[in-house]
Formats: structure tokens, sequence, C-alpha cells
């Protein structure tokens, strides 16, 4: 049963990712991700961290795509140019993305992790619960907690400024 | 499911999105290949954490979920912001930077 929801999330994952580059339309590219995100997020439920998963349907498949999706409708997906600045770089960067992928697997492969090859160990039922992580992160990563807010709080200040109307815009 | 089989699949769309970003032109597909690529180093996190058995790596996970948040946000109000002065919508053709 595992094994058949890995392979399935797996190629959800991998399918919305080759959409995500392939599509002409940034439109459906985000659509296609939308499909990698949900499939993550199954992956993430077999590694047993559902706070996680539910993490990334809301927050990404929630919120952050619904921006990317008000965002593609108002500038317009408009088609890429066939104009190569570089010459030869569509066909030299999946080589080199080829290339990334034959170092990462002999990396992986090659690791001496012994516990890679295994299933993990056996953990108690409520490993990855809200619980568990809320209390990680009001106790012992109280820090990065409270700087991920400033961050947050800076980013979304930032955002006002750059896209924000000018007043010499609106005159 | 052994965890390698998790550690590879995250690889694997490691190097899709950064194919992406080498391959595509438009800042929004680029921002979108940026996602890939972070939620592949989130698989990996979570797959160690895992096998570890250890849930310090998802609070690194849920990290990296909010700078990719904060990146979304200011990338999109850049893009947002050039569509408003008519600039092309082109990495290639916003190249007034270049030394």
């Amino acid at each position: 049963m595992e094994e058949v929801l890995f392979f399935a999330a797996a190629l959800g994952a991998l399918g919305g990712a080759v959409g995500v580059i392939a599509m002409r339309n940034p439109f459906y590219g985000v659509l296609a991700l939308i499909v990698h995100l949900f499939s993550l997020a199954v992956l993430f439920l077999l590694l047993t961290s559902a706070f996680l998963a539910a993490a990334q349907v809301v927050v990404y498949a929630g919120a952050v795509m619904v921006l990317y999706v008000f965002v593609v409708a108002y500038v317009g997906g408009g088609e890429e140019s066939a104009w190569e600045p570089i010459p030869g770089q569509r066909l030299l960067a999946p080589l080199l993305g080829l290339a990334l992928v034959a170092e990462l697997a002999i990396a992986v492969l090659a690791s001496s992790l012994r516990a890679l090859g295994s299933d993990g160990p056996d953990v108690a039922a409520g490993f990855g619960d809200p619980a568990s992580i809320g209390t990680l992160l009001l106790e012992k990563f109280l820090i990065p907690f409270e700087a991920s807010s400033i961050l947050l709080l800076l980013a979304a200040v930032g955002a006002i400024v750059l896209a924000g109307r000018r007043r010499e815009e609106t005159a | 499911m052994s965890i390698e089989w998790y550690v590879v699949l995250s690889a694997l769309l490691f190097a899709i999105g950064a194919s992406g970003i080498l391959i595509r032109r438009s800042p929004i597909v680029i921002l979108l290949c940026l996602e890939l690529m972070l939620n592949a180093g989130n698989l990996a996190l979570i797959a160690f954490s895992r096998m570890v058995g250890n849930e310090q790596g998802q609070i690194f996970a849920l990290v990296v979920m909010v700078v990719a948040a904060c990146e979304v946000v200011i990338g999109l109000g850049l893009i947002v912001a050039i569509f408003r002065r008519r600039l092309p919508l082109d990495v290639d053709a916003l190249r007034e930077l270049k030394g």
C-alpha cells in the first residue's frame, strides 16, 4: 500500500515539475505547480509529518498559489520569444540538469550513511503532529520562530513599497 | 519505502527546477522553478528527519517554507513593478545592471 502511494505521489510530483518548465503559458505552469505541491504533501504524510503536510496544502496550495494566479492574471501570460541570447542554451541546459542528477545520484548511492537504506526507526504515534511541532517551535526554537515572523513582516512591507501605486502615478 | 527513494526523488526534482531556471526566461516561470527547488530541499530535509527519528528537521523545513513565502511576495512585487513601468517581462531584456 505504501509503495503504491509513494509511486503515485512521486509520479505526480515529477509530472507537475516537468509541467512547470514545459508549459508555454505561465498560467498552466502555476496549475502544474499546484499538482506538484499536493503530491509532495502526500509524500510528507508518508514520512509521518502530518503538520507539515497540512501546512503545505494550506500555505502553498492555498495562499501562495492564489497570489501567483492573481499576478499572472494581472500581468497576462505572454509567450516567450524564440530568440536565444546564448547560442545553444536550450540544448545545454537539460544536459547540465542531467549532470546535476548524476552527481547527486552518485552522492546518494555512494554515501556511507547506513540508515539511508532503511525505513527509519520506529517512532511514537505523535511524531510530527501539531502538538509536538508546536512544543519544539515555542520551546527549543523560539528565536528562529520570532526571526521568521520579523522576516514575514519585512517581506509584507517590502511588497507594499515595491508594488504600491506612487503619488505621481495617481495624480 | 526506504529513505533512499525519497532522497533520490528530491534530487530529481531539484535538477528539474535548476534546468527550468536555465531554460526559461519569463521571470514568473523562474520564480515557479525556484519553488520547485525549495520544495525538493524540503522533501530531503523531512526524509532525513524521518531517517534520524527526530522532529527538528521538520522545524527546519517549516522555516524554509516561511523564507519561500517571503521570496514569492518580494518576487511578485518586483514583477508587478516591472509591469507597471511597461518594461519587457524577460530576464534577458532587463540587463541594465549588467557590468
